[in-house]
């Protein structure tokens, strides 16, 4: 490759386009790293606080597309407090003084502010994607920016975020010369919606793809919108109700008749589900179904929905479908490759809920699965066998048994044999995540088998240790290793620190790692930002009698090339 | 397969094992997943006697912080669908054939049928028929209906009240030829 110029090297990379890959080009030689440097366009910060946006800058000047991601993954399940961090205003400051030619910013657990949106909406002339997925700290004033000052925006879409609604008429801010949507998706708003804005917005972008809806906008609505958009591909019901025989739902079945590109259906956030006949005639062509906030929907209704669906790809789903709705699924679907199934009730009521009669059918069924979450009431160590045999592809196994430290219902024993049989069998999985009643065997077995995982999360589970041992000393891929109330201290966690140089992440909650431990490995990794998050005041720790021992709530920690960060809170203690 | 216990004798992790405590006192290893856990701030149990349960309530469990493991978004989703259905009142939707919009009414207002159809008829200014077990309801176009929780419609009036609030999902006031047909299974 000596003999070709820089530009003929170029356009080669231009092919290469996974992260990974662009990274490994990086690292073969001076001359690459500089070529690659400067045509890379696409960059992927999993961890912000892991560098800066300087040094983001400084190395990738030709920057058009970047996604950082935040707070750490246990943060969705409120385990990280509000302000601990992962601000997205100084890297949109830093960008915007650059004047590098941003087009598209994805953000994944960060906190965004209206300022920071409107900051963005102003610097960036050739924006065009804006992707939020459980972000917080904005109000639809931010979208308003966004929708008025983004010329050539294409995507707006907005999941799962908590934003304050101040009910405003941000879709009536998108001008009348806006014409190139293809994304918008507005679900997660709870307040009203703009209906006449949303429509004219609606006819005026002939490139919408996606269109995903909020609660606000009732059945008329839908059926006039699906009317001047029948190229749509992808579409989020937002409220489903109305009288089966009404103008407004003949008007919708007509509708949807002519969405011949329809592949994928979300939503019904408020349903009357005698209704859904009216996607009957479409379901052949889905290959994606997410049900899972149609609490509304279940029973007869859901069945003869799912029934019509033979192309279905991927499946999330309340587990009131039941055992015997998991069946019909594995006998339709026989193209289903990702199944999610959420718990509906929360409290652990135990009514309509799956088992492992269902995991089982599922695995049977479906020789394409390769990826599942799936919350249940009980688990055996033989249906794990089962699963593992006939489903040997798994990329990524979730199983979430609600009640911790459940055993085998059956046996009594812990599941450390059916997680072994999964792990021993699917060669190529890199994510997992335990629950039920799990002894050291289980993380023995994680680390002899599980050569591929990059990911792994654990709750109440293992014994001693030896468990994390285990799983530091096997695993070579490991990039995020999370950890609650589990019985790991500071052995483990010292015991190989050159380890956490090779992972983004480690997260331990609940454990028995003490304030020692934390500050010995501060001390031998001076490349780690070691994190204690107290909620109890940071300083009695130390004026403590038994500083040292003292065990530590939450510890997070990750390899970073900038140091300690400025924009911690008083709770964080950074040592 | 490789078994735990062989691993003991080379690393005596249990000597090395940090914990508070004075040396030399033994801790009775607790399992993890004991409740002394922080309840979940806003998650605070359901009352247990909500209207007319006819299934055995489970006793109420120890919350346990992000557990399960859900996200928040979609925790807070299923909560305001819970709150809507269950304790602070009954609210369900009632709609009539023919009518521009739905209403909502809460049940546990009423205290059986009759207070019930009343304050149907005031809302949407029609009358019902006169009930009777044999026939439905005679004497008139409309006929109160509702959808109980196997999602199927079923005739307000045959079941004893209590049951009839904790079952009924949504009420829906069927009128003109459908009501004919009542008979053969609508």
């Amino acid at each position: 490759m000596n003999y070709f110029p820089d530009e003929v090297i170029e356009h080669v990379f231009d092919f290469v386009t996974s992260h990974k890959d662009r990274n490994a080009i990086s690292l073969v030689c001076k001359s690459w790293y500089k070529i690659e440097r400067y045509s890379r366009q696409r960059v992927f910060i999993g961890n912000c606080y892991a560098t800066n946006p300087e040094r983001l800058l400084r190395r990738f000047p030709c920057l058009k597309s970047l996604t950082l991601k935040g707070k750490p993954h246990f943060a969705d399940f409120n385990l990280v407090p509000h302000e601990w961090g992962g601000f997205v205003q100084p890297w949109i400051e830093a960008l915007a003084r650059s004047r590098v030619g941003l087009e598209e910013l994805r953000l994944k657990r960060m906190v965004v502010t209206d300022e920071s949106l409107e900051l963005l909406s102003r610097s960036f002339v050739n924006f065009k994607s804006l992707v939020l997925v459980s972000c917080e700290g904005f109000t639809t004033d931010g979208l308003a920016s966004i929708a008025a000052n983004c010329r050539h925006l294409r995507d707006l879409d907005l999941q799962e975020n908590e934003i304050e609604d101040h009910r405003g008429q941000w879709l009536s801010c998108f001008p009348d010369t806006c014409t190139t949507l293809v994304t918008l998706n507005f679900a997660c708003l709870e307040g009203e919606t703009n209906l006449v804005a949303l429509e004219r917005l609606v006819a005026r972008s002939p490139n919408l793809k996606s269109l995903k809806l909020n609660r606000a906008v009732p059945l008329d609505a839908l059926a006039r919108l699906m009317a001047c958009a029948p190229q749509i591909v992808d579409l989020g019901v937002g409220s489903y109700e109305n009288d089966p025989d009404s103008e407004s739902y003949l008007k919708l079945k007509a509708a949807i008749k002519k969405c011949t590109s329809l592949r994928s259906l979300s939503g019904f956030l408020e349903a009357a589900p005698h209704c859904l006949s009216a996607f009957h005639p479409i379901c052949h062509n889905l290959t994606s179904l997410n049900l899972s906030y149609a609490a509304e929907i279940h029973g007869s209704h859901l069945i003869k929905l799912i029934q019509h669906c033979k192309k279905l790809q991927r499946l999330w789903i309340l587990d009131s479908i039941g055992d015997k709705g998991l069946e019909v699924v594995a006998s339709t679907c026989k193209e289903l490759q990702e199944l999610r199934v959420f718990p509906s009730d929360l409290l652990g009521g135990g009514n309509t809920a799956v088992t492992e009669e269902g995991l089982v059918a599922i695995s049977a069924g479906c020789p394409k699965l390769h990826s599942i979450l799936y919350f249940c009431q009980q688990m055996t160590n033989a249906a794990l066998v089962t699963v593992a045999k006939n489903c040997p592809n798994f990329i990524r196994f979730r199983l979430c048994i609600l009640e911790p430290n459940k055993p085998d219902h059956v046996t009594s024993q812990p599941l450390d044999e059916g997680f072994g049989a999964i792990v021993k069998a699917c060669k190529s999985l890199r994510r997992l995540s335990l629950s039920g009643l799990l002894t050291d065997q289980v993380f023995l077995y994680i680390g002899m088998y599980a050569n591929q995982l990059e990911m792994l999360s654990i709750a109440f589970a293992g014994d001693t240790d030896k468990g994390m041992l285990y799983v530091l000393n096997g695993c070579k891929k490991m990039k995020k290793l999370e950890i609650r109330d589990s019985p790991f201290g500071d052995t483990a966690l010292l015991a190989d620190v050159s380890k956490y140089e090779t992972m983004r992440s480690l997260w331990m909650s609940s454990c028995e790692v003490t304030l020692s431990g934390c500050k010995r490995l501060a001390e031998k990794a001076p490349w780690l930002n070691v994190e204690i998050i107290n909620e109890s005041d940071n300083n009695r720790m130390e004026q403590n009698g038994h500083e040292g021992r003292q065990k530590v709530d939450k510890l997070y920690l990750y390899r970073t090339v900038v140091g300690t960060r400025m924009d911690a809170p008083p709770f964080v203690w950074i040592l | 397969m490789e078994k735990v216990g062989d691993y003991d004798e080379l690393v005596n992790l249990k000597a090395t094992e940090l914990r508070l405590g004075l040396p030399g006192t033994e801790e009775e290893t607790v399992p993890c997943g004991k409740s002394n856990k922080r309840a979940l701030p806003d998650d605070t149990e359901k009352e247990i006697e909500s209207t007319g349960k006819t299934e055995t309530a489970s006793p109420p469990k120890a919350q346990i912080v992000g557990w399960p493991p859900v996200r928040s978004y979609r925790k807070n989703s299923i909560q305001t669908k819970k709150n809507e259905s269950e304790g602070q009142g009954n609210y369900v939707k009632v709609s009539m054939d023919g009518a521009p919009y739905l209403r909502k009414i809460d049940l546990t207002v009423y205290k059986k049928y009759p207070e019930l159809m009343k304050s149907l008829e005031n809302m949407f200014k029609f009358s019902v028929g006169e009930y009777s077990e044999r026939e439905g309801y005679k004497g008139s176009d409309f006929v109160p209906t509702y959808e109980d929780k196997d999602g199927d419609w079923m005739l307000v009036g045959d079941v004893p009240w209590e049951m009839f609030v904790s079952s009924c999902k949504r009420l829906r006031i069927m009128k003109g030829s459908e009501v004919k047909g009542l008979g053969c299974g609508v």
